[in-house]
């Protein structure tokens, strides 16, 4: 058995260095990493807790927008109520994860950088056009919050690097977004497939800006340019709801497995594509 | 394998102890503390029943480092009575016979506990929601969630009065 240390870094120059080490592993809440350990999955040398690192804990408003430390645990998200009334897509996306107990520990960055392709926060933030601020040796870098995870378990992170916050973009009048997932029980589960829908609209209700993404459908979360641009242009009618489904089954490339087969999931996709943008349209003041 | 100093606050106590980095809140609390209550059902955060607070946060104890409880306060089911006296949960719990083999019970109560702290009116539904992820295999959740909107009511009579 390999020698565990535990570290504690209190800034981001020294959690960066910490995980530049050969066998570091970083670690926010700890709910997927202490799973995997203690399965034998992973046999780190160094744990390296980010919740110390400056920054990584607590949420601002700044420039318009929100920055979330990207190690704040969900519960607290879901006590913000400046950031539930500006973006409750993303925070009930967070809120779905796991259990209360889970909820006081999970984290936007652990949900993202375990890069499960059925990660309930991530749809929701990609439709947000979320960034993350990436830290690591070399310095910062701005990351679109799709760009991460490259493929199950694996993200386009360095050695040393880790995501230190998430930012979301400030909001247009009469924006909102949702999320949806399917789960075959009402709670405690992982999605089938989930769908994460954020709109702009104009005084009249039109469409003006619209963005959505899938999960559990292919290797990563995919940003569907496609769905997003059948929406802009219109309200949310009966041709437009069609056009998104046709759109959203179109980009679908999932694996059959033991929560669904590939038929199922397709069509999952279109049906919560839909739902997800009512419900976001109904959010932003629009009338179906 | 070097220790970790840990200094935390367990049930209102200041409390220290050697700990090895990769060892978990909930074995340290068991083997270090011999604070036994808490169990240990999956390791892995399905169960709920090792569930004790930290700084007023629900958690699994299975899902923490030990040394991540440097300086934090936290609650276990040890320091749910007080003075001899059971909790108006834990009271509950034996009127409704909200219990058999008593494994998860622990869990549910600070979970439970938590719930009663956050929102001392809960639901029915908002309280099944909360216990979710707390399990029990033998006496089921009617039980327990008539004992805890009971000892709810109960606690704010108590608040009233």
């Amino acid at each position: 058995m390999s020698q565990l240390a535990y570290l504690a870094p209190s800034t981001p120059e020294a959690a960066a260095k910490a995980l530049a080490a050969a066998g570091a592993r970083p670690m926010s809440g700890g709910t997927d990493l202490l799973v995997q350990l203690r399965a034998g999955r992973i046999s780190p040398d160094v744990i390296v807790d980010l919740k110390q690192v400056a920054g990584a804990v607590g949420v601002r408003e700044e420039a318009g927008g929100f920055v979330i430390g990207a190690s704040t645990s969900s519960a607290v998200l879901g006590e913000h109520k400046a950031l539930v009334a500006a973006w409750p897509g993303v925070i009930e996306a967070a809120n779905l994860i796991g259990s209360t107990q889970v909820q006081g520990r999970a984290s936007l960055a652990g949900n993202l950088c375990n890069a499960s392709p059925a990660a309930d926060s991530v749809p929701a933030m990609v439709a947000a056009r979320a960034v993350c601020v990436v830290v690591g040796p070399d310095g910062r870098r701005e990351v679109p919050v799709e760009a991460i995870a490259t493929a199950p378990g694996k993200t386009s992170l360095t050695p040393g690097e880790f995501v230190l916050e998430i930012r979301l973009p400030p909001r247009p009048a009469r924006s909102s977004d949702a999320y949806l997932r399917l789960i075959p029980r009402t709670e405690m589960d992982i999605a089938v497939v989930g769908a994460g829908v954020n709109l702009t609209l104009d005084a009249a209700g039109v469409i003006t800006q619209a963005h959505v993404a899938l999960g559990a459908v292919a290797p990563t979360v995919l940003l569907v340019a496609e769905a997003g641009a059948a929406l802009v242009g219109h309200k949310l009618d009966a041709d437009t709801l069609a056009r998104l489904d046709a759109a959203a089954r179109a980009a679908c490339r999932p694996i059959s497995d033991k929560r669904g087969t590939v038929e199922y999931r397709t069509k999952i996709a279109g049906v919560l594509a839909q739902r997800a943008a009512t419900i976001a349209y109904q959010r932003a003041g629009g009338q179906a | 394998m070097s220790k970790l100093h840990v200094s935390t606050v367990v049930n209102g106590d200041p409390v220290e102890f050697l700990s090895d980095p990769g060892t978990t809140l909930l074995d340290a609390l068991r083997d270090e503390l011999n604070l036994t209550g808490s169990k240990e059902g999956c390791g892995s955060g399905d169960c709920g029943a090792c569930s004790v607070i930290v700084d007023g946060r629900l958690v699994c104890s299975c899902l923490m480092l030990a040394a991540e409880a440097e300086g934090k306060r936290v609650e276990t089911i040890e320091g749910l009575a007080q003075g001899g006296r059971l909790h108006p949960l834990q009271q509950k719990f034996l009127e409704h016979a909200a219990l058999q083999c008593g494994f998860c019970t622990p869990g549910l109560l600070m979970a439970s506990k938590a719930l009663l702290d956050a929102n001392p009116d809960p639901t029915e539904t908002e309280a099944r929601y909360w216990l979710a992820g707390n399990l029990c295999r033998c006496t089921g959740y009617d039980k327990v969630i008539r004992a805890v909107m009971d000892a709810a009511a109960d606690l704010r009579q108590a608040r009233v009065s």
